[in-house]
């Protein structure tokens, strides 16, 4: 051993000072600066889940869940909705064989219905309308539309994306152009109660961001519904598109086929049993797709309109977390097992398998 | 294709060959953005995503904005072409300064500062002492009289001892005008990579009288990037210049080396390329008949009545693009981004660091590391590897006398202290073999100490030996070579050195005593390459017994032997020699055949036994990883006897009642085959039983079973745990690490020496110590450690933790990608199959770029177990290995989770704003956010 030491130590020792770079200050360099992250020392904590900890976070959970599904169930519950079909029934009975050419034509559309109110409804009284099968997400008409030419006077000429309904067959740009404005709806309802009107209040209908930095105020309407193919509503070209909050709310498209759009407010209080008189003109075309029609009448709660699923969403994830914690409560007296116990792992169990 | 260069000839070889120009840049200023561009595109992945990208410069078709594919396209893009900009800026700094550094060149007769880069063929190059040789250069000059110079090669081979170059004996004693004014002209073959071989001829021409042709060897050349020591002056003659170099043609760019999470993260694109294919199809077809059955009602959307061909064409394409996102554009990018820190992991790791020599480890290639934890294989070189390569002179014996077998170490035992006192001849002849019979130059230090610089340490362990014992190796002076015994100079001088190579396993001087003029041959080599040498009327048994012996104790024996040689029979031999030396074809065979003719009829004198410890934490790593599953092939040049005991003595085998140990040999095909079906059959009966099986087998035996038995070696292979093959050349150990890749297995190669280079390049992951016999492994390693204990942790800490890491952040990266893609497939549905796109530009983008890129990086620094639980129970890696991790089910598993959570998010958002009343803006923000929810939700989850 004596021996190995000195033959080591006299070759290591002039070897050092022999070779013209000593290794003795590149070691230090070479040495990587120490912290915790390059050591992957980070502090770090990671919680066990022992059957107890599991059984607890789901019976809290659970115990969360319930009332507050509960409660949304219940102001939904509160909601009056009165809903009213009427796309078959405002069609005289006679044309009711060609709906399309019946809609198409000149003749009068005006059409009564009667409303009973089956619950008293506080103010206000909203009223929708609500299409049936009806694509306003269809990749063709969501993106008909060009939102500077909506925002900016100056912009008015800008109608990209707007084909077909972009300009006139003269080459004025169309405004507002697209194909959603040009399929605006246009049906309209007057409400009387007791031969009394009663007025529907529709400013504000729209939402205050649209209003006020989506659609311009100096930029007024034009060209609109002069082609040959007459799409939906005519506008007053009088009055600028910010004003104009039937065309703010269809042009905000609806995610689904089946949507409801606000139609307008009843500012006061509807008791039950009022009978409700509307004069509706029919003028909307949505019988060559056989869509439906309904007026909608609707409180609202504090948890907005009439929703149940939130309720039941939050009542079914909290049974199911209460069933959960139940059963492995079960499963933990029934059949406990130490926790960490090492004869549970794979190589223990079936030796040399893997 | 052979070379003839004139030497110091201005004229002739000008053009010929190439200047001294280094060139190792991929691009030049002009071709960089087209070339660049062309191998970017060359990948699957980004072709389809510039097809992506577009797809979506047609308005008509895309979903969003084309900026959210050509943004992050083009950013992926320009990193990976700086990236390599970067590093090709470095190259040609790099190749500059060597290109432009100023070096003395005979020109037209004067000698001239010239820069590197205009150096020619032919020409004559000056160094000083501690210069840096700029081209291959055959050695015509030297400051010292014997013609000798010194270079270090480290940089060309790693190895850090000086070596002796000598200038060709045709231009010995020159002076240094005449130098100016050589001619001549060598003849060499054309530019290789081998760094070890060089035969050349010199023919001076006439003015310089020496009409014969002289041959030239590796000896007589200084090679590109080697540096001149201890020496005050030399010259050469540039034979290779600017990449024709050895050096330049060692260089290149080795191939990546491809992980199987990789392979698998390929598989599984491709898996879901098929899917977003068929989604396409059937969506697209829907689509299509939707819109002719359906959509003409809708007079709002207004189809015209006529449309174009490709009218059929269009949805389909709409819907590719919306699916388009279900691969995620950025994964090869994080990918790389985080294989490269765990690279920087391995890098930093404090408890990797060798103790000794305070290095890091290393990790050269920064893209394999989740490869390490699905290791199946090692193989493993001993020598240096699980030893620590410091060679101890421990015991001999002297005919027929043991030394040091009381004391456990020869250089204590009284006997021979003794027997050296009193001059026994056999001793000291046997301490003269020790301490010339090899190729050690002693270098006297500024204190006066004599050091040895050694290309091998077991010479170095003798030489110091035998200084020990009073036989001190004083001086090498070329031919001259000077022993100090017992206070008087003994003076030998060498005539000729018969080299060791692997073949021979041997080498011998031929020596003259300069005070009684008799001519000595010593020659020292493995036993197998002695004995068989001995002259017809010595006992060698008892020497065969010592061999044994020692090798059961673990020890590396070298046989030690003699003669005499008259006087005419060296003239005669030497004159073959002289003529071997110099031909041009097989140099090496026909050497060998010639030094055959001399060492016969040897005196044996004795066997010298070397002691090489295994390193620390040997066995205990072997046992760690053996127990995660990992499979252990030692792969050795020693004997067999050796490589058995130290396979014993680190828990490699299990000794007897526990292992088994058969061993396949045989010296003709008969035999190996019955020996290899032998140990065949005992293996498949033993594979039921618990029992540690391991075969062996000698380098012989192997050859011919690779060549003839690959079948049955294979199934063996597959069988086998365990297994030893000593005796075993560089290519074997290469062939050996293919066959088991055929087998589909993952192959790690562990080795030291550069007789280990190719396996280690070989293999999946080839990690080099960073030992005693150079750098050269390490370099061409994908990983180098200080010592084999750190395997452990590099394969059970950083392997495991890269496997996971990229296993979950892969599959996370498609999760999301889904997610996001499920919904906007769903949300098609009830938008009429018309390819709406449910959420805009801005949120896809933040989506992919902001919200889900970032967090998930948490990942890269997560750590499922700590090190420590890992570290105690190494069969956690089964998991790694198995690729649990990361495989079609899991994968499915998380394509099951990403429908699932978009079928939550879907339906919550859907009806969350009670269902008529939703607004696509509403919706798309809602279920945005629900997946922004759900992914976070995810990471937090998994990570621990």
């Amino acid at each position: 051993m004596m021996n190995s030491n000195a033959a080591s130590s006299s070759t290591a020792n002039p070897d050092a000072a022999g070779s013209p770079d000593p290794p003795a200050p590149r070691r230090s360099s070479k040495r990587p600066k120490y912290s915790k992250f390059t050591q992957q020392e980070l502090p770090a904590c990671k919680p066990i889940l022992t059957p107890k900890w599991v059984i607890l976070t789901f019976l809290v959970v659970g115990i969360a869940f319930v009332p507050i599904g509960i409660t949304s169930l219940l102001a939904s519950r509160d909601v009056v909705e009165i809903v009213d079909r009427y796309e078959t029934d405002c069609i005289p009975v006679a044309n009711r064989t060609d709906k399309v050419a019946f809609i198409q034509s000149n003749a009068s559309k005006t059409c009564t219905r009667q409303i009973t109110v089956t619950k008293h409804m506080k103010r206000p009284v909203y009223v929708y309308y609500q299409l049936d099968n009806f694509y306003q997400n269809h990749r063709r008409y969501v993106k008909s539309r060009n939102d500077e030419q909506l925002k900016k006077r100056s912009k008015t000429s800008e109608t990209s994306q707007c084909e077909p309904e972009d300009t006139t067959p003269d080459g004025k740009p169309i405004v507002p152009c697209g194909l959603i404005a040009w399929s605006l709806f246009n049906d309209t309802y007057t409400f009387s109660r007791n031969k009394r009107q009663l007025t529907v209040n529709k400013n504000g209908i729209a939402w205050k961001s649209d209003r006020d930095h989506k659609f311009g105020k100096e930029v007024f309407p034009s060209n609109f519904q002069n082609g040959t193919l007459i799409g939906g509503a005519h506008l007053d070209e009088s009055i600028p598109l910010s004003k104009q909050e039937d065309l703010i709310v269809w042009m905000r498209t609806a995610a689904l086929p089946t949507f409801r759009k606000l139609y307008g407010k009843i500012e006061v209080d509807l008791e039950e049993n009022d009978i409700i008189d509307v004069i509706l003109e029919n003028n909307y075309n949505t019988y060559s797709f056989s869509g439906k029609k309904k007026l909608v009448l609707s409180t609202t709660s504090w948890l907005g309109g009439k929703n149940d699923f939130l309720g039941i969403a939050y009542l079914t994830v909290g049974g199911l977390c209460f069933f959960l914690a139940l059963s492995f409560t079960i499963v933990y007296l029934v059949k406990p097992r130490r926790l960490g116990d090492p004869s549970y792992l794979s190589w223990n169990r079936n030796p040399g398998g893997h | 294709m052979k070379r003839y260069i004139y030497i110091n000839d201005d004229e002739t070889s000008q053009d010929l060959y190439c200047a001294n120009r280094l060139s190792n840049r991929k691009y030049t200023l002009m071709n960089f953005l087209p070339k660049n561009l062309w191998e970017q595109f060359s990948r699957f992945m980004n072709q389809y995503f510039l097809l992506i990208a577009c797809l979506q410069l047609w308005s008509l078709i895309t979903p969003v904005n084309p900026a959210s594919t050509w943004g992050p396209l083009i950013f992926i893009f320009a990193v990976s072409a700086t990236k390599e900009a970067w590093d090709d800026y470095n190259r040609y700094l790099s190749d500059k300064k060597a290109n432009e550094k100023e070096v003395w060149v005979v020109k037209q007769g004067i000698k001239k500062l010239i820069q590197s880069q205009d150096i020619r063929v032919g020409n004559i190059v000056w160094l000083r002492e501690n210069d840096e040789v700029p081209c291959d250069l055959v050695l015509i000059g030297t400051s010292d009289p014997q013609g000798v110079c010194y270079v270090e090669t480290a940089a060309l081979d790693g190895e850090t001892d000086l070596k002796t170059r000598l200038i060709p004996a045709a231009c010995m004693g020159m002076d240094f005008e005449l130098l100016h004014k050589i001619k001549g002209v060598i003849e060499c073959p054309g530019p290789d990579k081998d760094i070890r071989r060089f035969d050349g001829n010199l023919r001076l021409l006439p003015p310089f009288i020496d009409n014969d042709v002289c041959p030239l060897t590796i000896k007589n050349t200084i090679l590109q990037s080697c540096y001149l020591r201890n020496t005050e002056w030399a010259c050469g003659v540039a034979v290779y210049t600017g990449n024709e170099t050895k050096l330049g043609m060692t260089r290149g760019i080795p191939e990546p080396k491809l992980t199987a999470v990789d392979a698998m993260i390929d598989k599984l694109t491709g898996a879901i390329f098929v899917f977003q294919i068929v989604v396409v199809i059937v969506l697209g077809t829907a689509g299509n008949v939707w819109k002719d059955t359906e959509a003409r009602k809708q007079w709002y959307v207004l189809y015209p009545q006529e449309f174009p061909w490709y009218e059929l064409l269009v949805i389909p394409l709409r819907f590719e693009l919306l699916c388009s996102i279900m691969i995620p554009i950025s994964i090869k990018v994080s990918l790389d981004l985080v294989k490269s820190l765990y690279a920087k992991f391995i890098d930093w790791d404090y408890e990797m660091i060798d103790p000794e020599t305070d290095t890091p480890s290393h990790a050269t290639n920064t893209a394999i590391s989740e490869d390490l934890a699905q290791v199946e294989y090692i193989l493993t070189d001993k020598t240096g590897t699980l030893t620590e390569n410091r060679m101890i002179f421990r015991r001999c014996c002297i005919g027929g006398i043991f030394y040091g077998n009381e004391t456990g170490d020869a250089l204590k035992d009284v006997g021979l202290l003794n027997a050296i006192t009193s001059g026994s001849p056999d001793v000291i002849r046997f301490l003269t073999v020790m301490a010339v019979c090899n190729t050690v130059i002693p270098a006297k230090s500024k204190a006066g100490a004599i050091l040895y610089k050694a290309q091998s340490q077991d010479e170095e362990a003798l030489v110091h030996a035998a200084a020990q014992l009073h036989m001190v190796l004083v001086n090498k002076n070329a031919s001259i070579l000077e022993i100090k015994f017992n206070g008087s100079v003994l003076q030998y001088e060498i005539l000729e050195t018969l080299e060791f190579t692997s073949d021979r396993k041997r080498m011998s001087v031929v020596v003259k005593d300069c005070h009684s003029g008799n001519i000595s041959l010593l020659s020292k080599g493995a036993d197998e390459a002695i004995l068989p040498y001995a002259h017809a009327g010595q006992q060698t048994r008892t020497f065969v017994e010592a061999v044994e012996q020692y090798s059961q104790l673990g020890l590396r024996t070298l046989c030690l032997a003699w003669r005499e040689v008259e006087e005419d029979e060296y003239q005669e031999w030497s004159l073959m020699f002289k003529e071997a030396s110099s031909t041009l074809i097989d140099r090496e065979w026909r050497i060998a055949e010639v030094c055959q003719r001399l060492e016969h009829d040897l005196k044996v004198l004795g066997v010298t036994a070397i002691e090489d410890r295994l390193q620390d934490g040997v066995p205990e790593t072997i046992e760690t990883l053996r127990k995660a599953g990992i499979n252990f092939w030692m792969l050795t040049g020693d004997k067999q006897n050796t490589a058995i005991q130290i396979a014993l003595s680190c828990n490699f085998i299990s000794p007897e009642p526990k292992g088994q140990l058969l061993s396949i040999d045989g010296k003709t095909e008969d035999e190996v085959c019955r020996s290899l079906e032998r140990v065949l059959l005992t293996m498949r009966i033993t594979t039921s039983e618990p029992k540690d099986v391991a075969f062996v087998v000698d380098g012989w035996a192997l050859e011919i079973a690779l060549k003839h038995y690959r079948k049955a070696f294979t199934e063996l292979a597959i069988l086998s745990r365990t297994a030893i093959c000593c005796r075993v050349t560089p290519s074997q150990k290469a062939q050996l690490v293919e066959l088991l890749k055929s087998c589909d297995y993952r192959t790690l190669a562990i080795g030291d020496g550069g007789n280990d280079v190719r396996m280690i390049q070989k293999a999946d992951i080839g990690v080099g110590i960073s030992g005693r016999e150079g750098l050269q492994a390490a370099r061409a390693a994908d990983y180098s450690i200080g010592k084999f204990r750190f395997l452990k942790r590099l394969i059970l800490v950083h392997g495991r933790y890269s496997y996971n890491r990229t296993a979950f952040l892969s599959q996370y990266s498609f999760y999301k990608s889904l997610l996001i893609c499920f919904i906007q497939i769903f949300f098609s549905f009830i938008s009429g199959l018309s390819g709406t796109s449910l959420f805009n530009s801005v949120s896809l983008m933040a989506y992919n770029v902001f919200y889900t890129s970032i967090p998930v990086l948490v990942s890269t620094i997560d750590k499922d177990l700590s090190e420590g639980t890992v570290m105690q129970h190494p069969q956690i890696l089964f998991y790694c290995q198995a690729g649990r991790l990361l495989n079609p089910s899991t994968f499915a598993g998380w394509f099951g989770r990403s429908l699932f959570h978009a079928i939550v998010a879907f339906v919550i958002s859907i009806h969350v704003y009670a269902y008529e009343k939703s607004e696509m803006e509403e919706v798309s923000m809602v279920a945005l956010s629900g997946c922004i929810w759900l992914q976070a939700f995810v990471v937090a989850l998994e990570t621990k």
